[in-house]
This record gives C-alpha cells, structure tokens and sequence, in this order.
C-alpha cells in the first residue's frame, strides 16, 4: 500500500473551472474563502457527489475509471456537520485503533455511547474518526474543528497532521482560522470570484 | 339458493336514508352534505357505467375486450398512483414505475391464478378475470402508492443521511437500505393486517358480497382464502419492483443522489 498523489486537470464545479492541482502524499492543502464560494462544492465533487467536469486522478487511477463507492472509500471527504444513521456510535465505527480514541480524548467505552447524547464537538471528533477508521487514501476535510474549543482544536489538528503524513495521505482542508492555516498547511489556496488562487506570503496570514 | 333480486325501488330507498343524513349534517352544520351527496352521485353513476361495461364483456367474452378492459383498468391505477405521492419522480417516471410494477405483479399473479389454481374455461373468462384483476389492482395500487410515497419522502427527508453515508464508501443500496426497508414495510403492512384480522375483526368484503349472494360459506371461505393470498402477492411483488426501481431512480449512474429527480409537492 504504497501512498498516492491526488491530482485535479481541468476540474469545474458551479462557478469553479479549470481547476488544475497536485497534491503529493501527504501533502496538506488549506483552501479558504468566502462562504458561499464553492469550497465544499469543489470537495463534495471530489468525492464524486456532484455532476461536474473534468478529471481527478489518485495516483495511476482515475475517478471516472473505478466505481463511485470505491472511490468515495478511498478519497474520503468528512462533512462540516456529521450524519449518522444508527442508534450506537459503534455500530458506526467497526473497526477502531484504541490508541486514536485516546489520541482524540475518548474512552474505549465511547463506542456505547447513543448518538442523540453526543455533543457537537464529539459528533465533529467521531466523524473524523470514524472516516479515518475506513482507511481512506486521500482526504478531504470539510472544517474539521469547526465545533471545537481551543485546547481540543490543537489536539485534533496534532491528531490529523500526524495521521496524515504517516500514511501519506494528500489532503485538502477547508479551514477560516488564519493560525490553524498557518499551523497545518503546506500550501494556501483561496477561493475568490470563481478562481483558485495561490498565497504566496503564508506568514502574511498569521 | 337463489339471489333474492335487488330491484331500483329498494335502492332508492338506501339513497333516501343517505340523503337523509346528508339533512342531517346541514341541520348540524357539520358541513359535509355536498361532499357526501357527491360521493354518493359517483357511486351510483361509475359503478352503473360499470355494470354496462360488464354486461357487454360477459356477453361478448373475447381475449382481446378483456385485455382491452384490463389495460385500462392499469393505467387509471397508474395514474392514482401518480397523484397520491407526495414529492412524485418527474419525467413520467413515478406513473412509469408504479404501472410497471402493478402490470408486472398484478397481471402475472392474476393469471397464474386464472391458469392454475381456479382453471375457468376459458381461462380468460371475464367473470372471474376482471373482478379478480380488479381486487389486485386495487390493492396493488394502495402498496404501491403507499410504499413509494414513503421512499420518495423519507429519502428526502434524510438526504443528509444518506450522502454521508455515500461519502463513507458505502454503495447506493447499502445507503439508502433502511429507507427502503421502511418503504417495503409501508406498502405491506396494510396487507398484512388485513390477513391478520379476517374473520375476527371483519368480515371480508368480497366473502360477504358471496353470501348475500346466495353461495355456502365454506365456498365462500375458499375463495376468500384463495384471493387474500393472491392479494398478498400482488401487492408484494409489485411493492418490490416499485421500490427497487424507485430507489435507483434516485441515484445516477456514480451513485450519487440526485433529489432533483423528485418533483416539489403542491399545496
């Protein structure tokens, strides 16, 4: 399981065309912009959840080219706000490494736990588990703190970073905070007036 | 055994207690007199149109009247259908679907029955083919339409749900399976409850309908027997083939869902 790159040719969604883009493994890209400017409509395309135009590639295989559920599994895209189906937040979560629980301040004993009781930050922290628990191969993250407060903000994003670059994950994070930016970011893209534009000047920013 | 024959002016005087009734509201101002006046016209004018249809079909009794007669009856079920979804699929996929699935199961079961088990001679004869179909419409219609109303709904309802769920890889069927579990259920629990509660409950209509007219009741217990479970399978098969069409429908070919496909509902 060698990790992949993800790259976008020639990709529009909505307003956004030509999106040309190339993320190496483990490379993390934040994206921001106004809201209502198309970030998570580029990231639901992404996983294939919109009609759109072009081509997204992780690695040698195409989106086009393998079945839209195995591409969703592989090229996971984790919502701004969680849905979950089932009565336990086990039954969501097969297969969990203890160590990740803990890593994000749960108990093993969280897996017993009903949805309805969850508050916004856990159902936010156990639906990044709960995608990263899939083995995905690329990521793309829909502002994944969003419902959080400072300290757990810094544990999530150390949680994340550190997932990410061991299993060479390319990741496209949707993120506001200009210090969140500047504390993951290996790159800085925003969204304004239906283009893509590079910040050069990270340290700008912060 | 003979009928006792029913004449008009015994009718009437059935009309008469109705229209009475219908006095009775006014007086009351419950405000229902019109409505059920109306009902009440209907009643007499569709089932005496009805009865002509009939006279002649039994008299003629010819394959191509009764298939004729048959299509007919399945595309005014289609089109109730249609109307009785609340966010129906456009494109004339929701009468599409729901006739399909009526034609598929109504019409296979109805003439396996014909062919095999009651073996009228000819198979086709219209006084068993046509009330026989009629039934199963009828109740086809009901799961169909319930079952579907029910997809479509919910599916709307939980469309977050749903393409979260998409996002964790999972397929279409696997999506949307609780929905679908709960559409099937919709359209047969009537059904089910029906078979559950005759002869305790309720006197079936149909067996009822057979003893006034003159038949013993063992025979009439038969054939009530015989088209509960006919019934049953009609509406189970064709709520089968409603919702699997009906879900896919709502997904495109990459397995996204596509609620555009379904029409907003009038007020």
């Amino acid at each position: 399981m060698c990790p992949h790159s993800l790259s976008l040719e020639r990709f529009a969604v909505g307003e956004l065309s030509n999106v040309d883009l190339n993320l190496a493994p483990g490379e993390i890209l934040c994206l921001s912009g106004a809201s209502g400017s198309g970030k998570s409509r580029l990231l639901r395309a992404l996983a294939d959840l919109e009609p759109h135009a072009g081509e997204a590639w992780l690695g040698e295989r195409a989106q086009s080219m393998i079945p839209a559920h195995e591409w969703r599994a592989q090229v996971m895209l984790v919502p701004a706000e969680s849905h979950w189906w089932a009565d336990h937040v086990g039954d969501h979560l097969p297969t969990v490494a203890p160590a990740d629980l803990e890593m994000l301040g749960f108990t093993p004993d969280v897996l017993d736990w009903q949805v309805a009781r969850l508050s916004s930050g856990e159902r936010q922290r156990l639906a990044l588990l709960r995608a990263v628990a899939r083995g995905p191969r690329a990521l793309l993250l829909d502002e994944p703190t969003a419902n959080l407060d400072g300290v757990t903000i810094r544990r999530v994003e150390a949680w994340l970073v550190e997932r990410i670059r061991a299993r060479g994950w390319p990741t496209l994070w949707v993120a506001h905070d200009t210090g969140q930016i500047a504390r993951v970011a290996d790159r800085h893209w925003c969204l304004r007036d239906g283009q893509l534009v590079e910040e050069e000047e990270m340290s700008a920013w912060t | 055994m003979d009928v006792i024959v029913l004449s008009w002016w015994q009718l009437a005087l059935a009309a008469l207690l109705v229209v009475a009734l219908a006095g009775c509201t006014v007086v009351a101002r419950l405000g229902m007199a019109r409505s059920l006046l109306f009902a009440a016209a209907r009643t007499v004018i569709q089932l005496s149109l009805v009865g002509l249809v009939l006279e002649a079909l039994f008299a003629a009794s010819a394959l191509h009247w009764v298939a004729l007669m048959a299509f007919g009856m399945l595309l005014i079920a289609g089109r109730e259908v249609m109307a009785r979804q609340t966010r129906r699929l456009v494109g004339g996929w929701a009468f599409g679907i729901g006739t399909l699935a009526m034609f598929v199961s109504s019409f296979s079961v109805a003439v396996l029955t014909l062919t095999v088990v009651i073996g009228p001679d000819p198979w086709y004869r219209p006084q068993y083919a046509i009330p026989l179909l009629g039934m199963m419409l009828g109740n086809t219609m009901t799961g169909v339409a319930l079952a579907l109303d029910r997809l479509t709904d919910t599916a709307w309802r939980q469309r977050a749900v749903i393409e979260n769920r998409l996002m964790l890889g999972q397929r279409w069927q696997e999506a949307v399976g609780d929905i679908r579990r709960e559409a099937m259920r919709s359209g047969l629990m009537p059904t089910i409850n029906a078979m559950a509660a005759a002869g305790v409950v309720s006197l079936p209509g149909m067996m009822t309908g057979q003893i006034l007219a003159g038949s013993p009741p063992a025979l009439a217990v038969k054939y009530q027997i015989l088209v509960m479970f006919t019934l049953t399978l009609g509406t189970g098969f064709g709520t089968l083939v409603a919702v699997a069409a009906g879900s896919r429908r709502l997904f495109d070919d990459r397995q996204r869902l596509r609620l555009e496909r379904l029409a907003a509902p009038r007020h």
